[in-house]
């Protein structure tokens, strides 16, 4: 725990140096959020409710799904991007000879702080979002931010196992636009997919529930998945990636081998 | 053969034989990418369905056809993008581009344009099973077949051109992206790929008819997807000339002060 904080305040010492870089996240922030209201405002110029969902509703969703893709782009796909090359040059032999545990090491090595923006900007929607709808119980504050921290272990095991797969296949450069196509489902609520792809983003793919349900358990939606469930397949989801990983980890022969 | 047109033959073919190569690599990225379209497709079935079967003329059989000639589009769509520049000039390797002796666009529109034939071939069995599981109810007329095939080359030489606008404000400053992110986002609601024109409020159709987007994506699509007149789609072929000509002109302009302002790595 100690080590994974040192390493999160190095990264953020670095990052500081390059104080542009905020603004132009700043940017695509702002870009990226206004056009998803403009595509909620298209779709609600239309009808009231998509699959029961209102728009305030569907605003906390939104929210719930910017947070997330913030804690990916921050945190996950750095460090899965980077991990991608170690396997295939073979460098990975650096970090598995170090006296500590190569899993978390390898999650936690690079962060690109800026792109924590989304943090923010998704909490603030989620708030706005809450607002409009009326506020909020507070007991459900929370079972939300138990959802949360499940719906993140639940994009970080399936990012990692994606790339673990790596370790077999070697070359996978285009995962990154592979993981952010199939993450873009999740900006919907889960229920408007048709059967064979909603179980498919719960299980497979488990990006759907990931935002669905935090945002359900926010707005005191009844919910098809509820709260334990989510823990349950959250804390499966580890366990599969950790498995991985040992696999992978016997698969890999290094560069000098 | 001899000219411009032979170079494009031979450099377009150069271009397919590596694209080939990479048959895998295509895969995945389209798969990616289909993710889009097919969560579009979805959101409006749905408000089409709640609105009794249909939403601004569209039901949810021509939302299918409409989404997956989409995809089509988007990959005439992908041409040379402008943190390229950042790239070629961070390196250095505008310089070499420079003392070629055609305009350097030729070779990005030629490159691109053969891997488009790779991208047409490998996209043919996805359209297929595409079209198997959402059932889409096209609008085939020979006229709106004959402009579409024209009308797609139109949108790529278009993008092409705007893009590489975009590209040579790199050189006066080394941040293009800012800008980048904003003419994607305006061609995203304005141009028919977040949902077809028809379905925007009326002043944001207003607006689109200022820009390019729309040429690069929503008439391609509605030539073979929704009922359109014979003349109706000439016309919009001829739009697309006269956005190439716009875009030509600029880069013209734009593109002969850039080079006296650029100082490449080792100059």
């Amino acid at each position: 725990m100690k080590l994974a904080l040192l390493y999160l305040r190095v990264q953020l010492l670095n990052e500081l140096q390059y104080r542009a870089n905020f603004l132009l996240r700043l940017v695509h922030s702002v870009l990226a959020l206004g056009s998803g209201l403009v595509a909620l405002a298209l779709v609600f110029g239309q009808v009231n409710r998509l699959d029961g969902w209102d728009a305030h509703q569907l605003l906390v969703l939104m929210g719930v799904y910017t947070m997330l893709n913030g804690v990916v782009q921050m945190l996950v796909m750095p460090n899965a991007l980077q991990l991608l090359v170690e396997i295939e040059e073979g460098t990975l032999d650096l970090v598995l000879l170090k006296p500590v545990d190569a899993q978390l090491a390898v999650s936690l090595r690079a962060t690109q702080v800026w792109q924590g923006l989304d943090i923010l900007t998704g909490a603030g929607t989620v708030v706005v979002g809450l607002v409009l709808a009326g506020g909020v119980q507070p007991a459900a504050v929370p079972a939300f931010l138990i959802a949360l921290v499940c719906g993140g272990v639940l994009v970080y095991s399936f990012l990692m196992s994606l790339t673990i797969s790596a370790f077999w296949f070697v070359k996978l450069d285009n995962i990154g636009e592979l993981f952010g196509g199939i993450f873009q489902a999740a900006r919907w609520p889960v229920g408007i997919y048709p059967g064979w792809l909603r179980i498919g983003l719960t299980f497979l793919v488990p990006v759907g529930v990931a935002v669905t349900v935090p945002a359900e358990v926010l707005t005191g939606k009844p919910s098809g998945f509820g709260l334990l469930a989510l823990a349950v397949l959250a804390a499966a989801a580890l366990a599969v990636t950790r498995v991985l990983w040992r696999r992978g980890l016997r698969h890999y022969s290094g560069a000098s081998a | 053969m001899t000219g411009l047109p032979a170079f494009y033959l031979a450099a377009a073919r150069q271009s397919v034989i590596q694209r080939f190569s990479y048959r895998a690599s295509n895969y995945l990225f389209m798969a990616g990418m289909l993710a889009e379209p097919v969560i579009y497709l979805i959101v409006w079935s749905t408000v089409a369905r709640a609105q009794g079967g249909s939403v601004g003329g569209y039901t949810p059989g021509s939302l299918a056809a409409y989404y997956i000639v989409w995809t089509l589009v988007r990959n005439m769509n992908v041409v040379y993008a402008p943190a390229g520049f950042e790239h070629r000039i961070a390196t250095g390797r505008m310089s070499g581009r420079l003392l070629l002796p055609l305009h350097p666009i030729h070779y990005d529109l030629a490159g691109f344009g053969g891997a488009k034939v790779v991208w047409i071939a490998q996209w043919v069995p996805v359209a297929a099973v595409l079209v198997l599981v959402f059932r889409p109810e096209f609008h085939f007329t020979v006229v709106g077949v004959l402009v579409f095939l024209v009308a797609i080359w139109g949108a790529f030489v278009i993008r092409s051109l705007f893009l590489w606008l975009i590209g040579l404000v790199t050189f006066w400053t080394t941040r293009a992206s800012a800008l980048f992110e904003l003419y994607l986002v305006l061609e995203l609601l304005l141009s028919g790929r977040l949902v077809p024109i028809t379905l925007l409020p009326q002043w944001m159709q207003n607006a689109a008819a200022w820009f390019p987007f729309e040429w690069t994506f929503g008439f391609p699509i509605d030539a073979v997807v929704t009922p359109r007149s014979p003349s109706v789609l000439l016309t919009g072929l001829g739009v697309q000339a006269l956005w190439v000509g716009i875009g030509s002109l600029l880069l013209a302009v734009v593109w002969r002060r850039a080079v006296r302002r650029y100082t490449g790595v080792g100059a």
